[in-house]
């Protein structure tokens, strides 16, 4: 049955080689390739024949109306959904088999579109968390204090404080990450993913509940993490002006299906993505 | 900074503990004490690791355990065992040296069968966690209900529903240990609290202890943060069954006898019960609650047959007085005198849905 469906992709549908990378990425591996992605629930195709290839240091978006697929997408990449059809490269590597901490381990970080912090923890501890993987001490080293744990202690303090630093939220270090103001709780989880050392950061609706204000600095921190990290963005955002704004491939989803691909100007005059999502402008 | 401020309060910790096991032998050398409060002195120390044991589960962890009492019955049986058979084989006649080996020896063994009982139990989550742990504990008993041990020479002879063993019986199935003899100690019960706290105090705030709260507070995003969730429960559930191991170890030996039907469903249930009023989470509730509904029942005892109704009574008042937002409002301003809002939030509001 499958098979049958991997032979005949839609006629919107480009095939996998035809991605829409940056220019400055095509002579380096992209981070993420996707062929024929798709997942089925009990017979509903949540995702279908999803192909896409992101470039090295690339910031992409994936817009699509409410139920379109966008967060599935990204559980199927982050493998809390095992895909039933088409495979996953990450790093040129299959992630088929994968669980979610192999896939963290392999490269990919997500924030969640419903803000899942460790909200008893301090905001430093949230941090710590996603650099668990980079400190190498043990249990025992742990209850006994020995010289490793002080060392490397104090360093998973000054590499916390210093991503904090990202977002200017230093002085919070302290502070339950629960009580933390909105908004400065989906900058901790954009801390918290960046600090696993991603080569891919996957963001669900980053400016959620921002103010215009915010939505703007979150832009250019989107930008300047990019450029400091050097790694690939993605992210799923229903505000136009951050999408059209940074985003340099933009991926509509519809019904589970891709339905364009392109730069910000080729997906705005897009008539499919204007009769799916964007909507007509008010004539006269 | 946040780390010297939680090593400043686990030193204050210890030293509160330190301060109150000196003023105890004071009162004990002083003959001020009691003699009832002076033979409860042991218990109460098993109870407090109890307590901080299961709390380590209960509340950094966040799984129910309902069967904390099987741990401590299999330390307490194979801590009786070691030290007869290091005493009748080996000859080692120093008390103190047969009761530090014996608990060691007792959390050992808990500690293998709290690995073995967690592979299975730890694939559940919330209630089903519970119950199965439920189950365990009473396995546990069960089984321990039908062993007979018995030392001959070097040997070490065990059967099922045998009693016809050669040698000197030591645990004779349902009528249980025999001819033990009585070594814990006070400063020994200390000491294994000092331990208790550091092992406990010390996980919390490393990188282990982080990821074991990560996993309590949010599954999902711990494990979309590489942490491999089943890993850090695991870790949580066996330190947990070898500090309770080695708790048993102590009780047992503070009895020349004891019986299996000891360590039933009811003690891990009274152990739950120091933990939840002592605040799940708060290593420092487990210690008070642990050490006053010890005694409480001693002192009680001059109601005679009220005392299990007054015993219940005064747990309800605990239970509406800390859930009163009045009082724990006064009692939160108290606390905030003493320590500055703490940063180590760590210890506060565990989540054991």
């Amino acid at each position: 049955m499958s098979e049958v469906r991997r032979r005949q992709p839609t006629k919107m549908v480009p095939a996998p080689s035809q991605g829409i990378i940056p220019e400055r990425d095509l002579y380096s591996a992209p981070v993420l390739e996707t062929r024929h992605l798709g997942i089925e629930f009990g017979g509903l195709k949540a995702v279908e024949d999803f192909n896409l290839i992101i470039g090295k240091t690339e910031i992409a978006g994936l817009i699509g109306p409410n139920g379109a697929g966008k967060t599935t997408v990204f559980n199927l990449l982050t493998k809390v959904y095992q895909p039933t059809m088409g495979t996953v490269l990450l790093n040129g590597r299959d992630t088929a088999g994968m669980n979610t901490v192999q896939a963290n381990k392999l490269g990919i970080a997500r924030t969640f579109q419903n803000i899942r912090l460790f909200g008893n923890m301090t905001v430093e501890d949230n941090v710590r968390i996603g650099l668990h993987n980079q400190v190498k001490y043990g249990m025992f080293t742990g209850i006994f204090r020995l010289p490793g744990y002080w060392k490397q202690e104090k360093a998973q303090h000054e590499k916390a404080l210093e991503l904090l630093s990202i977002f200017d939220m230093q002085d919070m270090a302290g502070y339950q990450a629960g009580s933390l103001p909105y908004g400065a709780q989906r900058r901790l989880e954009i801390v918290r993913a960046l600090a696993t050392n991603p080569s891919l950061l996957l963001l669900d609706e980053p400016a959620a509940g921002m103010n215009p204000h915010e939505t703007e600095e979150l832009m250019n921190n989107i930008i300047r993490i990019r450029d400091r990290f050097q790694i690939a963005i993605m992210l799923i955002e229903h505000d136009m002006n951050l999408v059209m704004g940074i985003c340099e491939g933009i991926c509509v989803l519809n019904y589970g299906r891709i339905i364009a691909k392109g730069t910000a100007d080729e997906i705005q005059n897009n008539p499919v993505v204007i009769e799916a999502y964007l909507g007509k402008k008010k004539e006269g | 900074m946040k780390l010297k401020k939680s090593t400043v309060n686990a030193l204050i910790s210890y030293g509160i503990v330190i301060v109150a096991f000196i003023v105890c032998q004071y009162l004990i050398a002083s003959k001020a004490m009691p003699r009832t409060l002076k033979g409860q002195m042991i218990p109460i120390c098993v109870y407090i690791v109890m307590a901080v044991s299961l709390n380590l589960v209960v509340g950094i962890s966040g799984e129910l355990s309902l069967g904390h009492a099987g741990f401590m019955s299999i330390g307490a049986f194979t801590g009786a065992i070691a030290s007869t058979w290091l005493l009748n084989a080996l000859g080692l006649e120093s008390a103190l040296a047969r009761l530090i080996i014996s608990i060691v020896a007792g959390g050992v063994m808990a500690g293998v069968f709290g690995v073995l009982i967690g592979i299975p139990v730890l694939r559940l989550r919330g209630d089903y966690l519970a119950i199965v742990t439920l189950a365990f504990g009473e396995i546990i008993r069960n089984v321990v209900n039908c062993l007979y041990f018995s030392v001959d020479g070097m040997r070490l002879n065990i059967s099922f529903n045998n009693p016809n063993l050669a040698g000197t019986i030591i645990v004779n199935g349902p009528a249980g240990t025999k001819g033990i003899k009585a070594i814990s100690t006070f400063p020994v019960g200390f000491a294994l609290i000092i331990f208790t706290l550091f092992v406990v105090l010390n996980l919390v705030n490393s990188r282990s202890g982080r990821a074991i709260m990560a996993t309590r507070d949010n599954r999902i995003a711990a494990e979309a943060m590489g942490i491999n969730v089943t890993k850090y429960k695991m870790m949580a559930f066996v330190t947990s069954a070898v500090l309770a191991g080695m708790a048993g170890a102590l009780y047992g030996l503070n009895f020349s006898t004891f019986t299996a039907a000891k360590f039933k469903f009811d003690t891990s249930i009274l152990v739950l019960v120091f933990v939840v009023l002592g605040g799940i989470g708060n290593i420092w509730g487990s210690i008070i609650a642990a050490a006053l509904l010890t005694i409480l029942p001693e002192l009680l005892r001059a109601f005679a047959d009220y005392r299990m109704l007054i015993y219940a009574i005064v747990l309800i008042l605990v239970m509406l007085a800390t859930n009163n937002p009045m009082l724990r409002s006064v009692f939160d301003r108290l606390l905030r005198v003493f320590r500055r809002r703490s940063p180590g939030a760590e210890m506060k509001g565990g989540a054991a849905q």
